[in-house]
Order: structure tokens, then sequence, then C-alpha cells
């Protein structure tokens, strides 16, 4: 691995949340976690006021890990806990689903006290007395890791009545899952843990800090966020705001999966590594010596960005002052920030690479089948829409395309964004909207040459 | 899908005492409100029974004091939760992107050719006359960086061939014939 910062290679790996994930020797039980310094910050934590832990997740500037990237403090401080009479709740949203993403998986199946630990923490923080893990049913053996890790917590008084005599309780439980990606909408994850369909909730007035859980007041975190309030407490708020780059904090960790010769996940401090850098250095290149043609940044829900392109990035300078310049896909910082200003998102961290080989009508009929498979049904635009855009491209891929059919997805997409009560509807439409409209002469090729077909053969 | 077409199975399963026991240390963990033991106990009943019947219907929303349909609207919602038996070894393989590029849907079709999962069993899924097997697709695993993901019951497979498969099934075949489970 080359050395940080050096003009020759790419930085260096910074573990912080993998740390210890794959050393040979760490395994899953509390004495391993107590033997490296586990649950060490919850003492530290227990012994400061929680508003004073909120204000230090502030200062770090840690932003969600889920995908949306809303700062973390600021979500806390939503609850005025000076006027609320009603039990708060804690919720782990550890329903990683997003086509591309696999980085909770690590830290659940290999890590689990350091989540706990977060998570205990934050529930103090937010004087939160019942937490839940939201698990995808999928992950049986995580659902058991993490039982397993609750009770050998509890029975060393990590959690339960009085945790380590400061008049704190907590009790925490698992909730799997059943395979519905909504869950992993918030609202939505709510309502399941409530025993219901998972149909998202209207915002306002549904806001899960104000009206959550059993609508009561309840934060909902991504599984990597809450790992990360740990080290915040550790380092304290304004140490951790200096790893990374200004509203970028701390690490982050990419998944990159697709026509990689090494895909993998890679935890970097923010902006320390460029995706040209990840994809060549740390994933060797694309597969089979082929060359690059798209790349989904953020999970399937993050528009595809295609090889070649450059984009006109505005960011702040050294000096403060606002700077536009521009940038080939290669060059772009891998952070929340420079991924948002090449117009797409850097989402959940997950990077799916597609190689000179592949078809992207192909492609995108795959991601559309998800989407249409799980769109809830709640709203109609989504259920109708998704559904539809898939059938359009399904019989694109299978040689039955009609010359208007890019346009048509083109509309479908457009109509379906902002028009559900869920973020679902941008899910589903961003990668038709990017996909048609970056490789439009392939979509318009697929529709063109099956209308030649059609003509009479002789 | 349960439709007027293909209604829940009557089911005659009775629930032994390991199994309340059970089921009323899951209605425990939901405090505030028993119905969101609703879906836990629809796994427990699956994990035991190995799909949900209208026995499990009742006897669940008898539990938690709620209507059938509370229940009955979970099972038509989550893809997990199965109204027909699947075979004695079920493979669920992943359909989506990163998986598929990595040829997932080849390993799907020589699953089910290897096992001979020609019939359909509703929600995408084939199984062997004989019952014995059963494939289906499943989206996203979340183990993107290994494709393609495959699960069996509840063990998940990396980088899954149809070796893996091979192997699973001879371990099968050999732990049945020295009469393991």
């Amino acid at each position: 691995m080359a050395e940080i910062g050096t003009a020759k290679g790419p930085a260096a790996e910074h573990r912080i949340i993998l740390r210890y994930a794959d050393e040979p020797d760490y395994t899953t039980d509390i004495d391993c976690y107590l033997r490296h310094g586990g649950y060490e910050q919850l003492r530290k934590a227990l012994s400061m006021e929680p508003a004073a832990i909120v204000a230090e997740v502030k200062a770090s500037g840690l932003r969600g890990r889920g995908g949306a990237g809303f700062p973390t403090g600021t979500k806390w401080g939503f609850i005025d806990h000076a006027k609320n009479q009603k039990p708060v709740y804690l919720l782990c949203n550890a329903d990683e689903s997003e086509p591309g993403t696999f980085k909770d998986r690590q830290i659940i199946y290999k890590d689990p006290h350091q989540l706990l630990e977060g998570m205990i923490i934050s529930s103090y923080a937010n004087r939160a007395h019942l937490a839940y893990i939201y698990i995808r049913g999928e992950m049986v053996r995580g659902a058991q890791i993490l039982e397993r890790a609750l009770a050998e917590a509890r029975a060393k008084n990590f959690l339960g009545e009085n945790i380590l005599g400061s008049g704190y309780d907590l009790d925490m439980f698992v909730f799997r899952g059943a395979g519905a990606y909504i869950c992993g909408e918030e609202t939505g994850l709510i309502e399941s843990l409530e025993g219901k369909r998972a149909y998202p909730r209207i915002k306002p007035p549904y806001f899960p800090a104000v009206l959550g859980l059993y609508l009561c007041p309840t934060i909902v975190n991504n599984v990597e966020t809450l790992c990360n309030v740990k080290h915040i407490v550790e380092m304290g708020g304004a140490a951790y705001a200096k790893i990374g780059t200004p509203n970028n904090t701390g690490t982050r960790i990419w998944c990159v999966s697709g026509d990689v010769r090494r895909p993998g996940y890679f935890e970097y401090d923010g902006g320390a590594i460029t995706m040209g850098e990840l994809l060549y250095d740390v994933c060797g290149g694309i597969r089979d010596g082929n060359r690059l043609k798209a790349v989904i940044p953020g999970g399937s829900s993050a528009k595809v960005l295609r090889a070649g392109e450059t984009y006109r990035i505005r960011r702040k300078n050294s000096q403060g002052t606002m700077e536009e310049v521009e940038m080939k896909l290669e060059d772009l910082p891998l952070d929340f920030d420079t991924i948002a200003a090449s117009g797409s998102m850097s989402g959940s961290g997950g990077i799916i690479v597609m190689d000179h080989t592949r078809d992207m009508v192909e492609c995108l009929n795959n991601l559309s089948a998800f989407y249409a498979h799980e769109s809830c049904g709640q709203c109609t635009p989504c259920r109708e829409g998704a559904l539809w855009m898939h059938k359009i491209l399904d019989r694109m891929a299978e040689g039955e395309g009609r010359p208007e059919d890019p346009q048509l997805l083109l509309d479908l997409a457009e109509q379906i964004a902002g028009r559900t009560i869920c973020a679902f509807g941008e899910a589903c439409s961003w990668p038709v909207e990017s996909f048609v409209a970056k490789f439009r002469e392939e979509f318009e090729a697929k529709a063109a040459k099956e209308h030649e077909r059609l003509q009479p053969a002789c | 899908m349960v439709g007027p077409d293909q209604p829940l199975l009557p089911g005659t399963e009775a629930p032994g005492t390991e199994f309340v026991r059970k089921a009323d240390e899951i209605v425990r963990q939901y405090p505030v409100s028993r119905r969101s033991a609703a879906l836990p106990l629809l796994h427990h009943w699956q994990q035991e029974f190995g799909f949900v019947s209208q026995r499990a219907v009742e006897w669940i929303s008898e539990r938690l004091g709620l209507k059938p349909i509370h229940i009955l609207e979970l099972v038509t919602f989550y893809p997990m939760l199965r109204v027909r038996p699947g075979g004695k070894i079920n493979f669920k393989v992943c359909r989506t992107l990163s998986c598929a590029l990595a040829g997932s849907h080849d390993l799907f079709a020589q699953i089910r050719e290897r096992c001979g999962a020609t019939a359909t069993a509703g929600h995408g899924m084939y199984v062997s006359p004989d019952g014995a097997y059963s494939v289906e697709f499943v989206e996203c695993l979340a183990a993107c960086g290994t494709p393609p993901a495959m699960m069996v019951e509840e063990e998940e497979f990396e980088r899954a061939t149809i070796d893996t498969v091979e192997r699973i099934l001879a371990k099968r075949q050999a732990s049945r014939a020295t009469g393991g489970a």
C-alpha cells in the first residue's frame, strides 16, 4: 500500500470502523472485544451528560452512512428533551439491501459488539430506554451473532438495568425483516417493526423524531453511523472532524463490485481517494483487460456515471472561497459533496462497475426488475411506473423494443420522482433517467433494431 | 402469491411446548405493543413448520389478540414468507446486478437443471417433482463483492458455482445416509 498523500499512489486505507474486523485472531465474542478496549467508550459516555454527547456528535460533522448523508447530530437535535413527555426509541437500520452495498454485513458478522457499544452510547445520548436492531431477514447468521452479543452484553451489565452503576436502563432486541427492500426506508422500517406492512409514512407529520415508533420520538441510524459514534466519544467531536474534508468528515467504507479485478470493501478518510485510484490502484483495474464503461457510485439508486465524462465541480478552495473546477470521472474524490456535484450521489457507498462488454439496456433492465419487485405498492406513480418501466426495458432486452421506448422511459421516470410518499420514487427513476440519457444511442439502437426486424422479411 | 386460486393451505400443525415457550419469549421482546411480534412469530412458525398455513395465521393472531387479516396482510407482503413448502433443499440465488454480472443467472439455470426443478411453485420458485429440491431468485443479498451470492436455508455462500451446489448435495446425501439431520 502506498504512503498517505503521495503523488504516486492512492492514500492508504484508514480503518477505524473495520480496524479489527479482518484480523486473523479477531472473534465476535465479548472477551475478544474487551481485550481490544471494548466498552471503554461506554464507560466514558456514561460519565458524560447526554446533551454533551449530542454536542460532540454535532461537532464531529458525522453524516448518515445509510444513503442520504443527513447530519447525525442534527437528526438527534430534533428531539426536544425539555418538552418531550413520551418515551424515546433508538432503532438501528441494519436492513442493508441497496444493491451494491455490503459494508454493514462486515461489521455485524465480524465486530458485533462495536455496533452494540455505538448503539448503547447513542441510546444514552438520546435518552432512549428501548432499542431495536432491524436486520434484514436473509442475514440469519447475522441475527444469531447479534443475539449472542446482546446476551453477552447483558451478562456484563452493559445492557439492562442500572448499566455499570450509572442509573441508566436500556433494553435492546434484534428484529428480523423478511425480504422487503422498502424496510430500509426509515418510516417503512418503523411500520414493519410495529407489525404492519412496511408502507412508508408521509412527512410531515410523521418525522421519526416526532412521531416515530409507536408514535413516539424515534432515532433511526445506519449500522456504520452508530459505530462512528463510539469513535467520536473516544477522540472527541473536534478531533473526529479533522479526519477527511470539511462537511465530509470521518472515514467511509466503499464497497466495490462488478467488473473489477479485485472487488471488496475499503475504508478511507472522506475525500482521500479518487474514483480512479480506487478502481485502478486498489481494485486492480477492469477485469480481463477490458475498458471501463460505467460506474454506479452509491448503490443502485444513484445515477450512473459514464466513462469519459467530465464534470464541473463547485467546491471550496483552500482560501475558503468557491471555485469551479473541471474533473474527469477518474479524478473525482470520493466523498458526499463531490459525487453529489457530479450529478449523482455517494449514497450507501456501493460502487458497481460495468466494463465495455456490458449491454446498458440489460444492466438497467436488471435494476428495473429489482425496483418493480420492491415497490411497496402504496403510491400509484411508483407502483404502476416501476412495473411499466420494467416491462418496457424487458421488451427492449428481448428484442421487442419500439422506437418510442427511450423517450417513453424518460417521460415515465420524470413523472414518478417527486410524486410519491417516500424516496423510492426517485430511487427507481434515477437509474432509468441517467442510463437512458447517458447511453441514449444504445437504447435507441436497441429500439430501432427491433423496428427493422419487424419489417417484412422478404 | 396468495389469492383466490391459491389460498393458504389449511395446515394441521400442532405447536409443541418448546415452540410455545419460544413464542412467549419473542412476545416479551415487544413490551409496548404485542402486534410488533407478528412478523417474528411468522418467522418462528416458518422455521419450525416450513411454511405459513391458515393454521399459522389463526394461531398467531389469537396469540397476539389480532384479527387474522393482520397476519395475512404480512404473509402477502413480505417475500421471505412462504405459503407452500419449498424443496427439502432450497437454493436462493441472487438475481441483482453485481451477481448477475458474475453469472448468477447461469448458475440459476444450472441448479434448475441439476435438480430437475421444473415445476413452478409461485413467487418464481421452481421445485423438483419429488419435492426434494427447489430453487428461487432473490434480490440483492448484500454480498456483492464475492458474487454470485447464494443461500441454502440459513447458510450463505459466496462465489457460488455449480461445484458449490454439488458439494452441498453430496454433504446432504452423506448425512442422510448416516441418519443425520
